[in-house]
Formats: structure tokens, sequence, C-alpha cells
């Protein structure tokens, strides 16, 4: 089953982040960069992936830091869920009202996220998610 | 299953303007958090006033350009600037951006209540049972236990979408089935204060149990509701805690069976005396004796019931270090009218109005620890403002506001 919560068109590089991570805190604003110590891909950045994330957490601030990390550019191409997430999907329609910044949200089941992270890349159009 | 619309909700959204682009944006949430309906909201109080980055600004004048005004009553929490204070917050970047984003918020038609603590105003008290999107969590924990409404734990955002929509998603703690306590913590206060009882139980409480509501049997009967306040704050700081139950104390808890809704509790903890003191332990990072750069009180906002205790404590002394006390205005205009600004000015007290001292540029001097009574401001103090931190109770806090050092008494 995949909901589409932002809609849009994308093509990148995967990068799965294997610990949940609060985008608070946990990511650069301005840059993009994982900066939480403790985060297994600490140091990555997030800016034109396609960002799996089996499961999100952490504060609701997180959707302003993942708007301004769009609206900086140096945010994530397409976001896909494991789990559903609020958070992110907020964040994400904000930096489309404001900037018409396009990060598609996407939630897949654990039977279709765990195919996806097999691709080193995707492209996403609508419900629409292909391995390059 | 998928998220249904009335016909009301639909012509909103097919009109365009700011209030379909709004709900367009409950919406999304909505399917985000597989609620399958949208429920009409009483008020909303939106924690969207502190100055993050230029997000938080555009998001507001973006509702402006297109003409959006709120569609229920709702009340700002604290917002980087102290608007009736100017020059006690610093920095000139963070006052013209603090100041315009706190304006841009009243031109949606919010009120200008700049307060953590909307629930100490009369007129924005929500009722029992009714919905409600609050953001802010000691507010939502506040306004989900103590007065028993029910909201959410809205954020960034969605808590002006909704308070804009007039709508927010059924889900989490709009609904009776998730409001049961699932854990039941037996505490034994012994010669703890009903105050200093609730603060250890609030920590414990987030700390321990996360986000899981909790009842909490055995409190002082005398708790009031500055206990209830700070206990939440503290819970909600340790963990994402939205609502607990105080047996016989909040109202949806006049017995144990209410609050558990019938069901067993998944599991039932005690916390003696000493277990509660181990929690108040964890809140100070300096020992009794220390050299104080400053006291702060008032996180969440100081009520007047709250000055009320303090003002005899005061009488005739004087602090030796800079004594800060946030409130709301509703509060200040009530110690003019009392005479009681006059006694707080002499014991040397500085009044901080619309924002808080845990999240602004207020104390010049955070070299040395600062001292406080909130459990909330101990636990953010660290990271917040870098500083270390003493914790005691409120006559604690007085009498080393006099000596300049950390009195225990």
């Amino acid at each position: 089953m995949i909901t589409v919560l932002v809609s849009g068109k994308a093509t990148g590089e995967t990068l799965l982040l294997t610990a949940p991570i609060s985008f608070w805190g946990g990511v650069s604003p301005e840059t993009g960069t994982i900066i939480e110590k403790r985060h297994p891909q600490f140091g990555a950045t997030l800016r034109d992936k396609i960002l799996m994330l089996p499961a999100a957490k952490g504060s609701s601030s997180g959707s302003s830091v993942l708007a301004e990390i769009l609206r900086n550019n140096t945010g994530p191409a397409a976001i896909i869920l494991g789990s559903p997430d609020a958070i992110l999907a907020t964040g994400s329609m904000v930096a489309q009202a404001l900037y018409g910044v396009i990060c598609p949200v996407i939630i897949v089941d654990r039977e279709r996220f765990q195919e996806l992270i097999q691709a080193q890349k995707l492209t996403i159009s609508g419900d629409q998610i292909r391995a390059l | 299953m998928a998220l249904t619309l009335t016909p009301e909700q639909t012509l909103i959204l097919d009109a365009k303007g700011g209030r379909s682009f709004a709900l367009e944006f409950v919406c999304t949430y909505a399917t985000a958090v597989s609620a399958s309906r949208l429920i009409p909201i009483a008020s909303a109080h939106i924690d969207g006033c502190l100055f993050h980055g230029q997000v938080s600004l555009d998001f507001v004048k973006h509702f402006i350009a297109l003409d959006a005004k709120v569609a229920v009553p709702t009340t700002l929490n604290v917002g980087s600037v102290d608007l009736i204070h100017p020059g006690l917050v610093r920095g000139e970047m963070l006052n013209a951006n603090g100041r315009e984003l706190m304006q841009a918020h009243l031109a949606l038609g919010c009120a200008p209540s700049f307060t953590c603590a909307p629930y100490q105003l009369a007129d924005a008290r929500p009722a029992f049972g009714s919905h409600v999107a609050w953001g802010e969590s000691n507010a939502i924990c506040f306004a989900n236990s103590v007065c028993g409404a029910r909201t959410e734990r809205y954020g960034d955002f969605i808590d002006l979408a909704c308070a804009i929509a007039g709508f927010a998603p059924e889900y989490g703690l709009h609904l009776t089935e998730n409001r049961r306590a699932k854990w039941l913590v037996n505490v034994e206060t012994g010669r703890l204060d009903s105050a200093m009882a609730a603060i250890a139980v609030g920590h414990y409480v987030g700390r321990v149990g996360q986000g899981t509501v909790a009842a909490i049997n055995g409190l002082h009967p005398n708790t009031d509701e500055d206990d209830l306040k700070a206990l939440g704050a503290a819970a909600a700081s340790t963990g994402a805690v939205g609502l607990f139950h105080a047996i016989g104390l909040t109202p949806e808890a006049h017995t144990l069976n209410a609050a558990l809704q019938g069901f067993e509790p998944e599991e039932a903890l005690h916390l003696s005396e000493a277990g509660l003191r181990a929690e108040l332990d964890l809140l100070s990072t300096v020992k009794a004796g220390a050299r104080l750069s400053a006291v702060s009180l008032g996180t969440p906002h100081f009520s007047i019931t709250e000055f009320a205790r303090l003002m005899p404590m005061l009488r005739g002394m004087k602090a030796r270090i800079p004594f800060t006390i946030n409130t709301n205005r509703a509060a200040l205009k009530s110690l003019s009218e009392r005479g009681w600004d006059k006694t707080l000015r002499d014991f040397g007290i500085t009044i901080v109005v619309d924002t808080c001292v845990y999240v602004t540029t207020i104390l010049d001097d955070l070299s040395r620890p600062v001292m406080t009574n909130s459990g909330k401001m101990a636990y953010y103090a660290p990271t917040n403002l870098g500083c270390e931190i003493a914790f005691g109770t409120l006559e604690e806090c007085v009498a080393s506001a006099q000596t300049g050092f950390v009195v225990q008494l």
C-alpha cells in the first residue's frame, strides 16, 4: 500500500537512515547535514537524496527544520517513510506552499520499504516509485 | 481508513483562499496520522511566536497575503521579545524578527496573550470535554489533564492551520479510548510539600513512561492547580506526555477506576519519598552553597496565586543578585492593582512578560548557576541557556536570592 502525503516528481540516490532521527537538533538547518553525533549516519548530507526513513521521532520543531533546509536548497529530493509521520509531511507542505520546492513525501508498507532500500537510485512520480 | 470530509468542509476546501489552504494542510496532516474525519474545535493556542528562522515568518505572512483570519478564539504562546518592557531582550536581529513574528500573528486575529499558561486567563480556559487544538507542551498537558479538554500535541504550523481552518484531525487524545491511563504510579509523598511532590512525580512520569498516559495516586489532597501545572510541565519536558490523571484531583480521575476506564493497569509502580527526592536531585547540576548568577521563577508563567504565596516572603528584604519572574500581561495588571509591583521591585525582582527567560537572552551573566523552583526550567536551562542550574523550593529560591548562594532549608 502507498499513501502519498505530498505529491510530486523526484529522482535521486537513496539514503537509508538506519536509526530514527529528530530533524530538530539532529539536522543542520543550513547545510542539511546530519549533526546528531550518536546517529549511525552522522555526517551524511540529505541534500538531493531520496531519504528512506523506517521510523521518525522527536520534536514537532522538526517541521521547521525540514522546511528551512528545503528553502536553502540543502534538503532531500524526496522522503519515503516506512511508518506515518506528520512532522515531516508538514515541513514539506510548507516548503511547497511558500517556496515552490517540491519534496514528495510517501508512506509505503514494510514489504515495499524493504524492496526499495535495495535500490541505489529511485525515481518518483506521484504514487509511482521505480528503481533506476 | 481514508479521510472523509463533511459537505461544509468540502465547500471550504473548494472556496480557495486562506481557510482553504489551512484546511488542505489539516487534511494532509490528518492523512499522515490516519484520522478518518475532522472535528470542529472550540479554541486554539499557537506556539508559533518564537523566531526559529525565516520559515516561521514566511508561513504567517503567507496567510496574511491570503487575507486569512483565525476561525476560533486563538491565544498566542510566548514570543522572543517582551513587548511591554522593550530593552529587556538583547540582540537587535532577534528583537526585530521576534517582534515582527508576534505582530504578524495579531494580524491573523490571534489574541495578544503571549503566554505559555493561557489556561490562567479566564476567557481562554477550555471547557471540560471540548475539542481544542493547542500547542506548547505544558499548555497541552494542562488543557487535557486539569481542564479535561481534548487536544493532541500540536506543534509547528499545524496549530495555526487548525485555528484558521476551525477543524482538527480526530485522533490521539481527542478520542476517549486513548485517554485511558495505561500505567499506575502510587506515590508516598512523606514530608515533601505538595509542590515538590508534584514536580518529582511529573519528572518521573515523563522520564520513565515517555508518552504513556499515567494515573498518579497518593498526591497531597491539597495539591492545587499551580502544583498540577508544575507536574504537567515537568512531565512534558522529560517525556512526550500530553495527559496525566491525578486520582481525586483531575476531572477524568474522580476514582482510579474512572482513570483506568475500567481496565487493569498494564503496569503499577511504587514511588517512595526517597524515590521522589531522587527525582528532584536530578534537577540540580550544583550543590547547596554554590554561588549563583541569578534566580528565575515562572516557567510556565507565574500565576497570581503563586505571587500571593511569594509576597509575604519578600517584606523588608532585598535580593543581592538579579531575580526575574515570567508572567502574563493579565497578572502584571493585577499586580499593579494590588500594589504588589512595588514590593516586588523593592525586593529587586524584574517582571518579564510576553516571553520567558529560558527561551531568550534576558539574563546578563550565566557564568554561575541560575536557581529556579521550576522543574521545566531546570530541565531545559542547561541546554537552552548553557548554564548550571540549582533547583529548590520557592522559599529556598527567595532565601538564596538574599545571600547569592544556594540555600537549602
